[in-house]
């Protein structure tokens, strides 16, 4: 291939990636101040709690279960190589609250809630709805964004704070009935391994994750094409989105609070 | 009085609109035909501000669409959306009531709930259909649901996009008489686009035959049979031979 070509087509590549940046930040920057400013819509703010927050509880908590009950056996199981057997319950700890609960409550979320506001945006789109409510002098962003980023920001923090609890007794469970740990000292040593700054991190990270997958939800609804393969298209491109935006906001998130 | 002035409109290369022009005067019924992607649907929206064109201008009573308060702009308004566009969240009620229970004309949760029962009834729909979802409804009846709720602000200005499609010639009949009748009774301005002639007939007081971006003829639907315009004998007499492609 020609080499200006070739740089032509990188360029091109980089052109495109930051507009697409532009565009989700100019959103972004768009629900935040409608969220701010009246007319607030009351029911809409609650439907959306329930369905973010509420309805999500039986993924959340079977994630977290599953999961410290898998990092407790594998703790074990590593640490007995180098006689560490004793750091269960502090490494399935830190490791539930700092990383493993804010990331798979906020993948989950990006599965389930992401995907489900994109769907019913789209399809609100494909079907005229949108153009509905403007004729009906409704404003679209204030009406269907704003309430379901503000309830995936208020809700999700709850969630992560929920998963990481539910996270650290499965764990306990699994080190109690089946790895022989002592109940008490098992809670003891949580307890006291645990650090406040643990804590906030988890729950600052729930809140930019819910953020992150409320919003890609609605972007990718708000510009989804026509027809079913729009909505389809959509759907799968918020998915992604969300879910790498998620991960590379924990990279940073976690440099934010824990680099030395 | 609505008025389009030399109207253009692309999306990407596709040109739609190539400088429509045409006058709505206040409280007639004007219905726009065309073949399928001639731009009746955007030249609408680009009345209601949905859609931005490229270049032109569209007055309403003399003033921009595009300028001043834009819900006092859009409360004068009423649209019937092809496929109905019901919200399918909200019960019935709900959806025909949405603007009475919002912004600058809102009020009662009760009183907005009568207001959406009485145009239901306008529309030929029982009162027990007001608790039940969009989605539990016939074409038809969704399709008079919509225009409940394009008519439950009594507005000044009534848009009809496509009223008859994907409905049987009784439903349709039902409809275009609704929908001739609330205008008549309203004193609406009414903008319509169909494919219809049957629905033209019987709710027209003028025509304008959209085809390649441009009007190429309007006038009274009287005058619609003997207008001597090739494109408009052809569309209305649906001959494949004439000056309009059969495939585009």
């Amino acid at each position: 291939m020609n080499p200006l070509a070739l740089l032509a087509r990188i360029g091109r590549l980089a052109l495109d990636m930051l507009s697409a940046i532009g565009r989700v930040a100019l959103f972004a920057l768009s629900t935040l101040s409608y969220m701010i400013r009246p007319p607030f819509y009351g029911r809409e703010t609650l439907t959306a709690l329930l369905h973010v927050g509420w309805l999500s509880l039986p993924v959340v908590g079977l994630t977290a279960i599953f999961t410290g009950g898998a990092l407790a056996l594998q703790i074990y199981a590593g640490g007995a190589r180098f006689n560490a057997e004793a750091v269960v319950p502090q490494i399935v700890a830190i490791g539930m609250v700092r990383e493993l609960g804010p990331v798979l409550v906020g993948l989950m979320i990006a599965a389930r809630v992401t995907s489900s506001i994109a769907a019913e945006i789209a399809t609100m789109k494909v079907t005229e709805q949108i153009d509905a409510l403007v004729t009906l002098s409704t404003n679209p962003m204030q009406y269907l964004v704003a309430p379901r980023v503000l309830a995936a920001f208020l809700t999700v923090p709850l969630l992560v704070g929920i998963g990481d609890i539910i996270g650290i007794a499965g764990g306990y469970a699994v080190a109690v009935h089946n790895l022989d740990f002592n109940a008490a000292a098992y809670l003891k040593n949580t307890v006291d391994f645990l650090e406040p700054l643990d804590v906030i991190s988890s729950l600052v990270k729930g809140a930019a994750f819910g953020t992150i997958a409320a919003l890609m939800g609605c972007y990718y609804g708000m510009q989804s094409g026509r027809g079913a393969q729009g909505v389809g298209r959509a759907t799968k491109g918020s998915v992604e989105a969300a879910a790498i935006l998620i991960l590379a906001a924990n990279f940073l998130l976690t440099g934010v609070f824990f680099s030395v | 009085m609505i008025k389009l002035e030399n109207v253009h409109k692309a999306f990407g290369s596709n040109q739609v609109l190539r400088g429509m022009t045409l006058e709505v005067p206040k409280g007639t019924s004007m219905v726009i035909i065309g073949g399928s992607g001639t731009g009746k649907s955007v030249a609408l929206k680009c009345v209601l501000g949905l859609i931005k064109p490229d270049s032109g201008s569209i007055l309403v009573d003399g003033k921009p669409a595009d300028a001043g308060d834009r819900d006092a702009f859009l409360a004068r308004f009423g649209m019937l959306f092809q496929g109905g566009a019901l919200f399918d969240s909200l019960p019935v009620w709900q959806n025909v009531a949405f603007r009475l229970m919002r912004g600058t004309l809102k009020r009662p949760a009760e009183e907005a709930r009568e207001i959406a029962i009485e145009k239901l009834r306008r529309v030929g729909l029982k009162a027990d259909v007001a608790d039940r979802l969009p989605a539990e409804l016939s074409g038809g009846m969704q399709k008079r649901v919509g225009l409940a709720r394009a008519i439950a602000a009594e507005p000044e200005i009534i848009f009809f996009d496509e009223p008859t499609t994907g409905l049987d010639p009784i439903m349709a009949g039902v409809i275009n008489d609704l929908i001739r009748e609330i205008v008549v009774e309203m004193g609406a301005t009414a903008m319509t686009i169909t494919h219809d002639m049957t629905s033209v007939r019987a709710i027209a007081d003028n025509i304008a035959m959209l085809h390649d971006g441009v009007i190429k003829w309007t006038g009274p639907v009287a005058q619609m049979d003997n207008s001597g315009d090739p494109y408009l004998d052809q569309f209305i007499h649906g001959r494949a031979e004439g000056p309009i492609e059969a495939v585009r």
